[in-house]
C-alpha cells in the first residue's frame, strides 16, 4: 500500500538563473555569427558617427577648388567631388545624419506603433476595428510614396524628415504588435490589473507593453535599416536633408550623376556607405528575430 | 424577494441580472439572483461551471466583457452604495482598494515581465497614495503575512521564479496589500495542489480575520464550502437554489442539485461505495431554460408542478432556503443509498452486466 513512504511535499524554489547581459551578448555572438558581424557592423558605425570631427580628415563641408574631382589617393583617400569637398569626410558625417534620421524614425514609429496596437488589442471591439481600417488604408501606400508626400507637406526640416518617415512605419508595427497584443489581453494578470483598480493607460503602458517587448525589438531593428535607407532615398529625390549637409543620399545625386564616368568614386563611396549599413542593420535584425523568436509567444 | 435580510450587509446583491449576447441568442448568465455578505464574514457561491459563479463577481467589479456582456438589471449595493449606478472613475477607486479579487490561475495572474514587488506595490501606490519606500515596507508586510519567507529577496524576483502554491501566496498578498473590506476569491485553489488547496484556505480564513475582511469564496468544491465557508450559496443555471449555513446545508440539503453535488463527492469517512452518484444529465442550455425549474430535466424528484411553474427560493426552515417544490420530501441525505434516479434501471443492469462479463 502507500502508507509505507511518507512523502514530504516542499514548495520548490526555482531556482535563481538571471544571467548577466555579457553572458547573453556572448552567447548571441556564438550562436548567430552573421547577426554578430551585422552588430559589429553597427557598433562601428555608432562609434564613427560619434567621433566623426575627431577622425574625418577635412572639414566636410570645406571647399576645395584646386582638388576638384581628384581621384582616390594619398591625400583624399576617397577621392573629392566637383566643389572639391572631401568624400571620406562626407562620408563620416554623413554617419551622423543617417543614424539620427535613421534611429529617430525607426524608434519614434515603432514606439507609437507599439502603443497603437496595444491599446487597439486592449480595447476590442469598434475602437480596435476602426483604428485597424485606418492602418490598413495607410499600409496600402507603399513606403517611399506617403513619406514623400508627408515631406511635401510639412516641408524637408530634420525633425519634419524624421515625422514624415514614422508615418508608414506606424501602421506596419502596430498590426506586427496587435497581433501579440491580442494574446496578452486574453491574459488574467491583464484582467487581474483592472480588478486592481489601474486605469487603462497604465495597464495598456505598464502592463502589456513590456509584454510585447520582444516583436517591438523586431520591428525596431528592422526599421533601422529601412529607415537609413529611406533617407537616402528622400534625400536623393531632393526632399530629405539638404545641401550643404553631408547625407549619403545626397552625394549620390547632382555632380555625382554628371561625372558618373569620369568621377565614379563620387557617388560609389556613398553608395557602398548605404549598402552596407543597410545590410549590417538587416542582419542585425533577423538573428535577433530568430534568437527572440520563441519568446514571440507571450506567456 | 421574500428573502431579503438586514440591510445592514456590507455587499447586498438584489435581483441580479447579468446577460450575454452571442449568436446562438441571449444568455441569462445571472437570472435575478439576491445574496449578501455581512461585514466580516466567509460566504461561498457553489455551482457547476458555467452555472454563474464567476459572472456573479465579475459584475460586483463591474468587468462583465462589453459589449457582449451587460447586467441587464438588479442592484449591487456596497457599504449602501449601488456599483452598477458608481461613474467608471469611482468603481476604479473601488476595485483593489475596498473590493479585492484573488483569481483561480495563479500562474498566469501574475504579469510575468514585472517583478513581484512591483506587483505587490502598485496599488498601494495608486490607492493609498504610498511613497515608493511606504509601498516597499508594506510589501514586505504581506509578505510576511502570507508566509513567504525572505521577503526582502522575494520583492526582487520574477513571477516564474515561484511555485503555484506560492503564486497563490502572492496573489493573495497583492489582494491584502490595500486592506479590502471585502475579497472576491474566485476559485482560488482550483489550480493548487491538494495539500497546497488547504494551506492557502487556511491562510486565507485566518488573514480574512486578522484584517476584518469579508470574503466570498467562488468555488465547485464542496469540501472548500464545508470547511470554511460560514454561509453558502448553492447556484444552478444563474439562479440560486439553495441557501442557508453551511452545517444546514452539508447535513440537511433540501434541493435535490445540492444533494446530488454532495452525493457525487466521495468520501472517506463513510464505506466505500463500488461507483459515485453523479448526477444524469447536462446543464441545461442558458438560451433555452425551460419554463419551470431548471433542474427538472435532471431530477429525480420533480413532480408535473415542477415542469410548469418555476419555483421560488423559500424557507424550509429558519435562514435555510431552498427553491423546489419538494424540498419538505426530499429524503435525508444519509437515508438515499441506492439512488432513485430517473433512469435507475440502467446504472445496476450495467453494473450487473459487467460484473457477468468479467
Amino acid at each position: 500500500m502507500t502508507t509505507t513512504t511518507d512523502i514530504a511535499i516542499v514548495e520548490a524554489e526555482a531556482p535563481e538563473r538571471r544571467r548577466g547581459w555579457l553572458d547573453v551578448v556572448l552567447d548571441f555572438c556564438r550562436r548567430r555569427p552573421l547577426g554578430a558581424i551585422g552588430a559589429a557592423i553597427v557598433v562601428l558605425m555608432i562609434l564613427v558617427a560619434l567621433t566623426a570631427p575627431m577622425i574625418a580628415p577635412y572639414d566636410p563641408l570645406a571647399i576645395d577648388f584646386a582638388a576638384m574631382l581628384a581621384p582616390p589617393g594619398a591625400d583624399h583617400w576617397l577621392g573629392t567631388d566637383a566643389y572639391g569637398r572631401d568624400v571620406l569626410s562626407r562620408i563620416i558625417y554623413g554617419s551622423q545624419t543617417a543614424l539620427i534620421v535613421g534611429f529617430g524614425a525607426a524608434f519614434v514609429g515603432s514606439t507609437a506603433g507599439a502603443v497603437l496596437g496595444v491599446g487597439s488589442a486592449y480595447f476590442g471591439g469598434r475602437v480596435d476595428l476602426i483604428v485597424q481600417r485606418f492602418m490598413d488604408i495607410f499600409i496600402s501606400f507603399p513606403l517611399i510614396i506617403l513619406a514623400l508626400a508627408m515631406v511635401a507637406i510639412l516641408g524637408n526640416t530634420l525633425p519634419n524628415l524624421i515625422i514624415a518617415m514614422t508615418a508608414p512605419m506606424v501602421p506596419r508595427c502596430a498590426l506586427v504588435i496587435r497581433s501579440s497584443a491580442l494574446s496578452v489581453r486574453e491574459m488574467p494578470y491583464v484582467d487581474a490589473a483592472r480588478a486592481a483598480g489601474f486605469s487603462h493607460a497604465r495597464i495598456i503602458l505598464r502592463h502589456m507593453l513590456p509584454n510585447v517587448m520582444a516583436p517591438y525589438l523586431i520591428m525596431l531593428t528592422s526599421f533601422l535599416g529601412q529607415a537609413i535607407l529611406l533617407e537616402a532615398s528622400l534625400s536623393f529625390l531632393g526632399l530629405g536633408v539638404q545641401e550643404p549637409t553631408a547625407a549619403w543620399g545626397l552625394m549620390l545625386r547632382g555632380a555625382a550623376v554628371e561625372f558618373a564616368e569620369t568621377a565614379p568614386w563620387m557617388a560609389l563611396f556613398p553608395g557602398l556607405a548605404i549598402s552596407l549599413a543597410v545590410f549590417a542593420f538587416n542582419l542585425f535584425g533577423d538573428s535577433l528575430r530568430d534568437a527572440l523568436d520563441p519568446k514571440l509567444r507571450t506567456g | 424577494m421574500n428573502d431579503r435580510v438586514s440591510s445592514g450587509a456590507l455587499l447586498d446583491v438584489r435581483d441580479l441580472r447579468t446577460e450575454f449576447t452571442t449568436g446562438g441568442g441571449v444568455v441569462r448568465a445571472v437570472d435575478g439572483v439576491s445574496w449578501d455578505v455581512r461585514a466580516g464574514e466567509t460566504v461561498a457561491l457553489v455551482g457547476e461551471s458555467g452555472c454563474g459563479k464567476s459572472v456573479s463577481a465579475l459584475s460586483i467589479m463591474g468587468l462583465v466583457a462589453r459589449p457582449a456582456g451587460r447586467v441587464a438589471g438588479g442592484q449591487i449595493l456596497f457599504k449602501g452604495r449601488d456599483l452598477l449606478e458608481l461613474p467608471e472613475d469611482d468603481m476604479r477607486r473601488i476595485r483593489g482598494r475596498e473590493i479585492a479579487m484573488v483569481f483561480q490561475e495563479p500562474m498566469t495572474s501574475l504579469n510575468p515581465v514585472l517583478t513581484v514587488g512591483r506587483q505587490i506595490t502598485e496599488a498601494c501606490e495608486i490607492h493609498l497614495g504610498h511613497t515608493e519606500a511606504q509601498a516597499r515596507a508594506r510589501a514586505i508586510e504581506v509578505l510576511r503575512l502570507v508566509g513567504i519567507p525572505d521577503a526582502e529577496r522575494r520583492l526582487r524576483q520574477y513571477p516564474h521564479q515561484f511555485s503555484g502554491g506560492m503564486r497563490q501566496r502572492l496573489m493573495i498578498a497583492i489582494a491584502l496589500s490595500c486592506s479590502p473590506d471585502l475579497i472576491l476569491a474566485d476559485e482560488p485553489t482550483t489550480a493548487l495542489d491538494v495539500t497546497i488547496q488547504a494551506q492557502i484556505l487556511d491562510l486565507m480564513k485566518e488573514l480574512s480575520r486578522s484584517f476584518g475582511a469579508a470574503t466570498l469564496i467562488i468555488t465547485h468544491n464542496l469540501g472548500v464550502v464545508a470547511r470554511y465557508a460560514d454561509r453558502v450559496n448553492v447556484m444552478y443555471a444563474g439562479r440560486i437554489v439553495e441557501r442557508g449555513t453551511a452545517r444546514e446545508i452539508y447535513a440537511n440539503p433540501r434541493h435535490p442539485y445540492t444533494l446530488g453535488l454532495l452525493r457525487s463527492v466521495p468520501r472517506l469517512d463513510e464505506p466505500k461505495r463500488e461507483r459515485l452518484d453523479p448526477i444524469q444529465g447536462q446543464p441545461p442550455d442558458l438560451t433555452r431554460l425551460p419554463r419551470g425549474c431548471a433542474f427538472a430535466p435532471r431530477c429525480a424528484f420533480a413532480i408535473e408542478r415542477c415542469r410548469a411553474e418555476a419555483p421560488p427560493l423559500q424557507s424550509v426552515g429558519g435562514s435555510h432556503l431552498s427553491a423546489c417544490w419538494v424540498a419538505q420530501d426530499l429524503p435525508q441525505r444519509s437515508a438515499l443509498s441506492p439512488q432513485p434516479s430517473g433512469d435507475g434501471e440502467e446504472i445496476p443492469s450495467s453494473r450487473a452486466q459487467r460484473g457477468i462479463s468479467r
